[in-house]
């Protein structure tokens, strides 16, 4: 099971399922990690942490502890 | 003669709601203008915002309510716009049309809010905003089509230039008043029944029924903040039990709960931009991704982070003292001319130290918390400051906090107040409420002339660190090092005992870069600057005034008579500066110091020192006029000057005729006063910051007991090394 902080930059891949139910999962889901909709790894903060995503044609960064919530699959 | 006769005034009242990042603000400010009024909704921190305009002769009342990405409280401060939209206030009117303005660049995202928003059931209009960069992204729109998938007006909008307003003033008018039961669920079947059932089970023996709204929330709403019977009064548990039942048999169909919200509402989205809006075939990289590259780079992204920190900064301390000064002047003229006017006694010295240096405190901090203002409304505006919270979020992440409590609390070693009110870019309460706590601990300003003067008297001028460094820069450090050591404490502290909780969740959008537009920037720096005058102003003021009554009074004209008396060979001036120095030992002032002196001999200080720290709690900076008067110098001293470095040098006890001063007591008043609540604006914007005096009273106790306590450490431990 591979999780959106294991990913590599530039690589497309695509949300299969939120992990937990709390409000957090809620949160990523309304900022549009959604089943189904593809993600892509823009770059790292200079201190290693956090990440920056492509969703949905924005930029969204999390926490790599918030990243690993959600399980992706290779596109 | 009969006068026309003029239509009926009515008025319209407008809910503007938005993402954070959509020009929302610049849209409120270009539809209301100056017509605007600020306060606070009752209980929570989120400021109310109501603008007014007129059309025709049809009056608006606009509501501006939070950026927000969802209309799914989580707590007080959000549930306030779901309430605002509801029209379950007192406060404020319920609306009639609602205003969601979206960034036509990112719609995706904008329209989940806008989907929530029609649910509401009120006469909506959506305002597509920033179409100039979403066609420079090589989007198409139909705006017709949209409209019409949408089921309500669409107005295209660049609020920045004003392009737009008329249309949409104009689509307010006709909007307001129109049905909206055609409008269709983005939910499925099961899911719209299972609503309907809790709806008629929630308010079948109800007078105030619950909206269906919040019904649906409540469905949803698996972290319990809407049950818990805070926000909703009428939830019981036989009710809880229906909910999660229904919840369970919305699982079993294939809809978990609360994911079937986000899956639901996207889908819905996708369904109305479907041959609405075309995004380009070949993805091009826009200018906006290739500044960004630079700027989150480890070491470009860096390095330019730190250059623009040092601008800041040295903007706040150098750029505002030439201001500073000139306030620092002008209300010095102000003073002598009213001095020289009225005839010395009671009412000049109210005028004079009481009036005229209390506007002065509220007035000579304007001029950091412009320039502050200024550089924080660029950063906001151009896009950068989400980034600097990208940039430092690992940083803060140690004491607890996110990257965006850093800006906050950098402010705060030129101002605490700007630096506080510079906190309101942190979403989550209870980050933003201990940085708030911990933002006076850093060395502001103010405290540098109290660091200088003792330094200069008593610190050695010696080189250390095989002559590099000079003892006494190293002192200067070593304070501020104080306060930074004691905010990663108070941090810490907060967070275990206090301000429990799980760490909150960093998710933040990273905005498109854009040009600043400098009429939004001096419109926030104007906006932010006046606030702290009216909401500050008048505690800064009472306070000052307060402290000069006490300073004041009682006063007999034996005192002067005494002194006049035992001193005939003293020149006027001279004895004047004895006069002042022996009333404000008479004063109320001077009693209290002496009174203290049992709790302060501690800390190595007699009852002058305590005298000046209690006259220096509404203004740190006043400690060294005060010291002035007490040491018979007259009140006119600065921090350079070297009749006061040596008058404190020279200063002994009565009893023992030991010198006051030493090196642990000219410590332990800087470790006091690096730790120490001296300053009424800061305790009147916590105030207003967090709409409570319980905020402003824990501060100042526990910074003055931590003051205390590190004073007195600093002197017992010096005096070890000492003697």
């Amino acid at each position: 099971m591979t999780t959106l902080a294991e990913t590599s930059r530039g690589k497309q891949v695509r949300v299969v399922q939120i992990i937990g139910d709390d409000s957090l999962s809620l949160r990523l889901m309304e900022m549009g990690l959604t089943p189904g909709v593809e993600v892509a790894l823009i770059g790292l903060a200079p201190l290693g942490d956090p990440m920056e995503f492509e969703v949905r044609d924005y930029r969204l960064s999390l926490r790599r502890t918030e990243a690993s919530r959600v399980v992706v699959e290779q596109v | 003669m009969n006068k026309p006769s003029i239509p009926a005034q009515q008025e319209i009242t407008v809910a503007l709601i938005g993402n954070p990042n959509t020009g929302k603000s610049t849209l409120f400010n270009a539809l209301t203008g100056v017509r605007q009024r600020v306060g606070n909704y009752p209980g929570v921190t989120v400021e109310k915002k109501i603008g007014r305009f007129s059309v025709g002769n049809t009056e608006y009342q606009c509501i501006d309510l939070p950026g927000t990405y969802s209309l799914a409280p989580r707590s007080p401060d959000e549930m306030i716009t779901v309430d605002v939209l509801l029209g379950r206030l007192q406060e404020v009117p319920p609306p009639d049309v609602v205003v969601c303005i979206v960034d036509a660049s990112n719609l995706q995202r904008n329209l989940y809010l806008v989907s929530q928003a029609l649910e509401l059931g009120l006469p909506t209009v959506v305002a597509l905003n920033m179409m100039d960069t979403a066609r420079a992204k090589g989007i198409h729109f139909d705006t017709e089509k949209l409209s019409k998938n949408l089921g309500v007006p669409i107005v295209p909008l660049q609020a920045n230039r004003g392009i737009g307003l008329d249309a949409l003033r104009e689509s307010l008018a006709a909007v307001a008043g129109t049905p909206t039961d055609n409008r269709i669920s983005p939910f499925p079947e099961a899911f719209q029944t299972e609503v309907a059932l809790l709806e008629e089970q929630l308010n079948r023996a109800s007078e105030s029924p619950v909206p269906r709204y919040l019904v649906e929330r409540l469905l949803l709403d698996t972290g319990g903040y809407l049950s818990n019977g805070e926000a909703l009064a009428s939830i019981d548990d036989a009710f809880q039990n229906h909910v999660l039942l229904a919840r369970k048999r919305l699982s079993a169909a294939g809809y978990p709960v609360p994911a079937v919200e986000a899956m639901s509402r996207y889908a819905w989205v996708a369904e109305m931009l479907d041959g609405a809006v075309t995004q380009p075939a070949e993805k091009q990289r826009s200018t906006s991704d290739q500044i960004d590259k630079v700027l989150t780079h480890k070491i470009w992204g860096t390095t330019i982070f730190a250059c623009m920190v040092l601008i800041i900064f040295q903007a706040i301390f150098s750029w505002a003292t030439p201001a500073m000064e000139s306030i620092d002047w002008a209300i010095g003229k102000i003073g002598n001319l009213i001095g020289d006017i009225l005839p010395t006694g009671a009412l000049q010295s109210l005028l004079v130290d009481g009036v005229v240096a209390g506007v002065g405190a509220v007035l000579v901090f304007l001029p950091q918390i412009f320039i502050l203002f200024f550089f924080i409304a660029v950063l906001e505006d151009c896009g950068y400051m989400a980034r600097t919270a990208y940039l430092m979020d690992k940083l803060m992440s140690h004491v607890g906090l996110s990257g965006k409590s850093f800006i906050p609390l950098l402010s705060s070693f030129a101002c605490a107040v700007p630096g506080i009110m510079a906190a309101r870019v942190i979403e989550n309460r209870r980050d933003r409420l201990v940085t708030i706590l911990i933002a006076p601990l850093m060395s502001c300003s103010a405290r540098l002339p109290v660091y200088i003067l003792l330094i200069g008297a008593f610190v050695p001028n010696t080189k250390t660190l095989g002559g590099w460094v000079g003892l006494q820069a190293l002192t200067m450090f070593g304070m501020y090092l104080v306060g930074i050591v004691a905010a990663v404490a108070v941090s810490w502290l907060l967070h275990k005992t206090l301000l429990k909780g799980e760490t909150p969740p960093f998710v933040m959008e990273l905005p498109s870069y854009k040009i600043p537009s400098l009429r939004t920037v001096v419109q926030r720096m104007t906006e932010r600057g006046w606030a702290f005058v009216r909401r500050a102003g008048t505690l800064i003021f009472a306070v000052t005034i307060l402290v000069w009554a006490a300073a004041y009074f009682p006063r007999s004209p034996e005192v002067e008579a005494q002194i006049r008396a035992n001193f005939p060979a003293l020149n006027e001036s001279e004895l004047e500066k004895r006069i002042a120095g022996a009333n404000i030992e008479q004063s109320i002032l001077g009693r209290m110091g002496h009174a203290i002196e049992p709790v302060v001999k501690p800390l190595g200080w007699d009852w002058r020192i305590g005298c000046a720290v209690i006259a220096s709690f509404p203004a740190r900076e006043v400690v060294i006029g005060t010291l002035g008067v007490i040491y018979n110098l007259g009140g006119e001293q600065d921090e350079q000057s070297l009749s006061l470095q040596e008058r404190l040098q020279s200063a002994t006890w009565p009893e023992t005729d030991k010198p006051v001063f030493n090196l642990p007591v000219a410590l332990s008043i800087m470790v006091f006063f690096a730790l120490c609540a001296q300053c009424a604006a800061t305790l009147a914007v916590i105030k207003r910051e967090t709409n409570s005096w319980r905020w402003p009273a824990f501060t100042f106790l526990y910074m003055t007991v931590l003051a205390y306590l590190g004073a007195l450490s600093t002197y017992q431990i010096g005096m070890l090394f000492v003697s």
